[in-house]
């Protein structure tokens, strides 16, 4: 099978990647790219830890075939923080303690910004209906949910950054 | 280790708080490496055959056309590896053979399981690797098969190993079975006790069903292996236990242990299924033949289908009790799937299903059975969910059956310090009582229940473990600290490694960096699990730690020209106890600036064995909501209780308790193994193998019981990670039960089975 | 390996995709591609061989929502988000919408349309029950003489035949999907039962559009069930049980019954056949009384302007 360049913006960046027509963008991410920060739990679209925005569009990379993403903005874990400096919403996961083995952790960062973006305030059983299709077998989701609704707030301007004076 | 000063008199400063764990940064921006991330140059893709018949006879693998296609670098099979005498081999939490591990990364005669690896290769391309695993002919004679416990164990069963004969009874058997072993525990005299009316005023007896399940982490196996040409090994690999991956790979291939040098990537989830190896020697026995690094990565069907699922079970429960509610008498039987090799956790379920009460009488019979699956291993407090959902389940049964509060029930019968539990150890330092009054003062038990839902209590046991673990402390010219363990991380264990370090220093955290070290830089570790890091490894880094200290008031007694007895450490400094001598205290940062000039480089490391571990025990009540036209169960609240001794990190300690009850919940409700007349799994994916979302649960309250911290522990650690999924399973059958006003003795409690209930009532 | 050769292809007008999908003496057909949660996964299963795939998504007169007359035009490669966030689609049609809406995940509804759920033909897809209530039409294009476009249309419920097997021909395509004029005093919903809260294949669902008259009474109806025969079903019998009731006990245990009599439901990995049949009537039910609260609701609505 023969591979193709592809061309796409990658959190900001334009990139040029090669891949086959069958390939996903997963794999595409991850081993054309080197962007292994999303990664493979499942390959069905039924757990998230693949969870990357396309076009704004919150979906699963490894049901989006490579050849789709030409002429996109993709989004990945890697994009949340600017300069260096943490997004509210890594803070915050790391501040509640909301990952342990810290492999959907990618996942649900991307799932919760795009859930943010759209929605600043959400209930509980709305932040869950939303990543309910990121699955963790490590946290009970407790702290995770904790984790989302102060991002919310701190997005808000309700509460201050951490670690501001 | 009973220096009891930190317990009591010191107020702790790291130790307890919540920092932000010092790994957490590469988590969140996607830089930590799992085990599928690392890249090398020449590295090729290795993928596994595997057989599609439950139990059939392997004729022939022939694998010459593989060979011959272009882009092909090495095809294995059973040949190129050692055919092995059985010798014992301790693995994690489930005792196994060596041969068995062997057999079932490669299968050799016959092929056990669907899914049963049968062949490997390694090529220059995924689409070329699995083109070459088409080209692959494998002559199979097909065998009938046996899944579930019950038939396995009946006389005209398909037979899995003609060499298997049942140990543990007398005489023993001439005719090969599929019962492996028969374990038997008793004290007191069980028949007697049934067979007095005083002590028998009342008799409970039942028999509960519980369905395989998957220990369901997010990350699939993963590793990477690269054979040098100089017979040096190296594995890049996502494990609970680097130096098992070390130990079975060197005995698998025949190779000197010290040959093999192992890394620990990140591991995205384990509880027990990753304490063993699957493709690891395989992707080793590969890179050998190619002379190339090769990858090896699990799709999700492999996972399930392939590797170690804990058991299935029918168990049988029979209590005697009288009127007040002691319980006199408890005669279990146990009978479970061990997959395709021997070594179901039935002996820890016995053990630990009634450990927690003063019962005089108890006798526990359990059978491991073999059957066509794959190869059960550990999965968070191997055996005790289970055996514990019977014996817990009868509580409750003769809790109702009593008119009494099954709290209070418990409560009357359960252990107290100095009370010796059924297996032999005398319990010390245990807050059992405590656990369940923690459930009985919290607002949930006497809160109101809402319509058609139900409450269940339930507790749960695990003996933890302590073991061998090595851990060292390096101190930089500037005075920071670096801990290195040898255990991989799957739930905050480098923060609490570094807090312990820091407390024990007089830093503060964030002058200490805590990592796991490969097999070739740190001291043999046992794996991570059976709740023992914290506990043992942490009392290795203590001592590592104690032992610079003592360095560094040298170091200062040297710069004062004092003896050492006149040097004490408090708050990261060192201070001269004898006021005539009139020294300014010298801090950790300034002794490191002088290494050079008072000994050298500053560090030390320490071994241990750890004895002294305390068992653990939780307490939990659900709410749990049945939809009475649907049978559809919502778990509307949760309050799990449990002895932690001391918490280290809360928010970690809170975070195993949280992801125990969720694992336990979906236990309970619906997950479960379908295999179809074949033997094929017929949900080998998360879609169909149902674990909870985010829009599953409620909130998990977690309360920590610390009256009683371990007095064998520097900071008087309990193990804390394989309690919480124990009560979950009884807990929410209870509260299903009580609702349903019928007795849900089988798991998962899904709809249909829940819907058949309400409907057999009315 | 597969003798015809795996590429992919993006079409960005009608003609294009048409002259993309004509037979070519001894190649595979096509797979058509639009979310992709359907063809990648039983790519990768190895149900579905690989073969040549044609992408709708770049094709604008398969992506957009916009009225059609009194109805709508969902086109049919259309994500199920997209359709969750039309605030007039969904006040209007709320039951075809959350149906849409229930489809896996927030990120697979970023990516599955109508038009790949109708085609895959489950007999548990979620929208196709909520779509025959509600009386939907495809409209299913193919190449015509000179480049043109031929089109038909059909009731949604004559697509799928078997489990997996859509009654359309080799080359054509579905184009959209047509939602009717909803008329005064109507709505619809849509039930699934499905084991945990979310992410499940429906075991069973039910889709209920009623309208009623000035006193509440119900005028038409179509129920719709899912999840419980090889292919969804409309059945008749369930609406006449209740065309002239107000949603009394009677006509909602007559509709129970209906539902139930017309199931004819697998045991299989997901659930059991007696199960599916008990809860479809129970579906029935609750969805035909969310379907009149939101008509009688409406109907206020209505009359105030």
């Amino acid at each position: 099978m023969s591979k193709q360049a592809i061309q796409a913006v990658v959190n900001g960046e334009p990139v040029t990647f090669l891949a086959a027509p069958t390939q996903t963008l997963l794999d595409a991410l991850r081993d054309e790219l080197g962007l292994t920060g999303t990664k493979e739990g499942c390959g069905s679209g039924d757990c998230g830890a693949c969870s990357v925005r396309v076009d704004g569009r919150l979906v699963c990379s490894c049901l989006v075939l490579a050849p789709e993403a030409a002429g996109c903005r993709v989004e990945t874990v890697e994009g949340l923080a600017r300069n260096g400096a943490l997004h509210p919403v890594q803070q915050q996961f790391l501040e509640h303690a909301a990952l342990q083995c810290g492999f959907c952790t990618p996942g649900f960062l991307v799932a919760t910004k795009d859930l943010l973006d759209r929605n600043p305030n959400p209930t509980e059983s709305e932040i869950r209906f939303a990543l309910a299709g990121n699955l963790c077998r490590c946290t009970g989701y407790d702290k995770i949910v904790r984790a989302v609704q102060a991002t919310a707030a701190q997005l808000r301007g309700e509460t201050a950054a951490l670690g501001a004076p | 280790m009973n220096d009891r000063s930190n317990l009591e008199s010191v107020a702790l400063k790291v130790v307890g708080s919540r920092p932000v764990r010092p790994d957490g940064a590469d988590k969140v921006t996607g830089r930590a490496n799992f085990g599928a991330d690392l890249r090398l140059p020449g590295m090729l893709t290795g993928l596994v055959k595997r057989s599609p018949h439950a139990h059939a006879r392997i004729l022939g693998v022939d694998t010459a056309a593989a060979r011959a296609l272009p882009g092909v670098k090495a095809v294995v099979t059973a040949a190129d590896f050692p055919d092995l005498e059985a010798i014992a081999t301790q693995l994690g939490e489930t005792a196994t053979t060596l041969r068995d591990i062997g057999c079932n990364t490669m299968a050799r005669d016959k092929a056990l399981y669907v899914g049963h690896a049968v062949a490997a290769v390694a090529a220059i391309s995924p689409e070329i690797a699995q083109e070459a695993l088409a080209l692959i002919n494998v002559r199979y004679e097909v065998l009938p098969h046996v899944i579930e416990v019950e038939a396995a164990m009946a006389a005209d069963a398909p037979v899995l190993h003609d060499t298997l004969f049942t140990k543990g009874v007398t005489p023993a058997p001439t005719r090969a079975s599929n019962v492996a072993q028969v374990h038997k525990l008793s004290r007191g005299d069980v028949a007697a006790a049934f067979a007095d009316p005083t002590q028998a005023e009342v008799v409970v007896q039942a028999r509960y069903v519980t369905a395989p399940v998957h220990q369901g982490y997010i990350e699939p196996h993963a590793c990477v292996a690269s054979a040098g040409a100089d017979g040096q090994h190296q594995v890049w690999v996502s494990t609970q236990g680097h130096f098992t991956v070390r130990t079975l790979c060197a005995q698998l291939l025949d190779i000197p242990i010290s040959d093999v040098r192992v890394s620990a990537a990140e591991i995205g989830g384990g509880f027990g299924g990753k304490t063993t190896v699957y493709l690891e020697p395989l992707a080793l026995a590969l890179s050998r033949q190619a002379g190339r690094p090769v990858r090896m990565v699990m799709t999700r069907a492999e996972v399930f289908e392939a590797t170690g699922p804990t058991a299935g079970a029918v168990m049988e429960v029979k209590l005697a009790a009288r009127r007040d509610g002691t319980i006199t008498a408890a005669d279990v039987v146990l009978k479970f799937q061990a997959g395709a090799y021997a070594g179901a956790p039935v002996n820890q379920a016995g053990m630990c299903c009634l450990a927690a009460y003063d019962i005089p009488n108890v006798r526990v019979t359990g059978y491991d059975v073999v059957s066509n699956r794959p190869k059960a291993t550990a999965y968070r407090a191997p055996g005790s969910p289970i055996g514990s959902f019977a014996t817990e389940s009868a509580i409750d049964e003769l809790a109702q059956q009593l008119g009494m509060d099954p709290l209070e029930l418990r409560l009357k019968n359960i252990a107290q310090v100095g009370s010796q539990s059924v297996y032999g150890m005398t319990f010390r330092d245990i807050a059992f009582a405590d656990t369940l009054k923690a459930i009985q003062a919290h607002p949930h038990w006497t809160s109101p229940l809402p319509p058609n839902t139900g409450r269940g209590i339930a507790c749960g046991y695990w003996f933890n473990y302590g073991g061998e673990s090595s851990g060292a402390v390096y101190i930089a010219e500037d005075g920071g600290a670096t801990v290195v363990s040898g255990n991989p991380d799957i739930g905050g264990s480098r923060a609490s490694m570094a807090m312990m370090a820091a407390e024990t220093l007089g830093l503060p955290i964030e002058r200490v960096r805590a990592i796991v070290g490969d097999t070739a830089s740190i001291g043999y570790s046992f794996v991570t699990g059976g709740s023992r890091v914290t506990f043992a490894t942490g009392m290795a880094v203590v001592e590592a730690a104690k032992k610079v200290v003592q360095d560094l008031k040298r170091r200062a007694a040297l710069q004062w020209d004092c003896d050492v007895a006149k040097v004490e450490w408090i708050d990261g400094a060192a201070h001269c106890t004898d006021p005539a001598l009139d020294r300014q205290p010298l801090t950790l940062q300034a002794i490191a600036a002088k290494s050079a000039a008072t000994g050298g480089p500053i560090g030390a490391e320490s071994s241990v064995n750890a004895a002294g571990y305390s068992p653990g025990f939780a307490a939990h009540v659900c709410d749990i909501h049945v939809d009475p036209d649907t049978g559809c169960s919502t778990v509307v609240r949760y309050t799990a209780a449990q002895d932690v001794g001391r918490a280290i990190h809360p928010s970690y300690v809170e975070g195993q308790i949280q992801g125990g009850v969720a694992q336990g919940v979906g236990w309970a409700l619906n997950e479960e193994y379908v295999y179809d007349t074949q033997g094929v799994m017929q949900n080998p994916g998360f879609l169909d193998y149902r674990m909870p979302v985010a829009s599953d649960l409620p909130m998990i309250e977690a309360l920590l019981v610390e009256t009683a911290p371990n007095q064998r522990h520097p900071f008087g650690v309990k193990g804390v990670g394989e309690a919480p999924i124990v009560p979950p399973l009884p807990a929410v059958a209870a509260a299903v039960s009580r609702v349903v006003g019928a007795r849900m003795r089988e798991l998962p409690l899904s709809p249909p089975r829940v819907m058949e209930a309400l409907l057999s009532r009315s | 390996m597969s003798t015809t050769a795996v590429t992919y292809q993006a079409p960005v007008s009608l003609p294009e995709l048409f002259s993309l999908l004509a037979p070519a003496p001894g190649a595979d057909p096509p797979r058509l591609l639009a979310g992709g949660s359907d063809l990648i996964v039983q790519t990768r299963a190895g149900r579905i061989k690989p073969g040549p795939i044609v992408d709708l998504k770049r094709v604008p007169d398969l992506v957009g929502i916009s009225r059609d007359g009194p109805g709508w035009r969902i086109r049919a490669a259309t994500p199920c988000a997209v359709i969750g966030e039309h605030a007039e689609l969904r006040a209007e049609w709320p039951g075809v919408v959350e149906a849409a809406t229930l489809i896996g995940s927030k990120q697979v509804q970023g990516r599955g349309s109508l038009g790949g759920n109708l085609c895959n033909a489950s007999p548990a897809a979620d929208s196709v029950p909520a779509l025959i209530a509600a009386g939907a039409t495809v409209v299913v294009g193919s190449a015509g003489p000179g480049g043109a476009v031929g089109l038909r249309e059909l009731p949604v419920e004559a697509v799928a035949v078997a489990p997996g097997r859509t009654c359309l021909a080799r080359g054509e395509v579905v184009l959209a999907l047509r939602l009717p004029e909803r008329g005064p005093r109507a709505a619809d919903a849509y039930l699934r039962l499905i084991p945990r809260t979310e992410m499940d294949i429906a075991v069973a669902g039910c889709g209920v559009s009623l309208q009623l008259d000035v006193q509440g009474v119900i005028v038409a109806a179509r129920v719709a069930l899912g999840a419980v025969a090889p292919t969804a079903l409309l059945v008749p019998a369930a609406a006449d049980a209740l065309i002239g009731s107000a949603l009394d006990t009677t006509a909602l245990g007559k509709l129970e019954a209906a539902a139930r009599a017309a199931c004819r439901p697998i045991d299989d990995k997901r659930s059991t056949a007696k199960y599916r049949i008990h809860v479809a009537g129970v579906l029935a039910r609750r969805a035909a009384t969310e379907a009149y609260q939101r008509a009688l609701r409406r109907s206020a609505q209505e009359q105030r302007s």
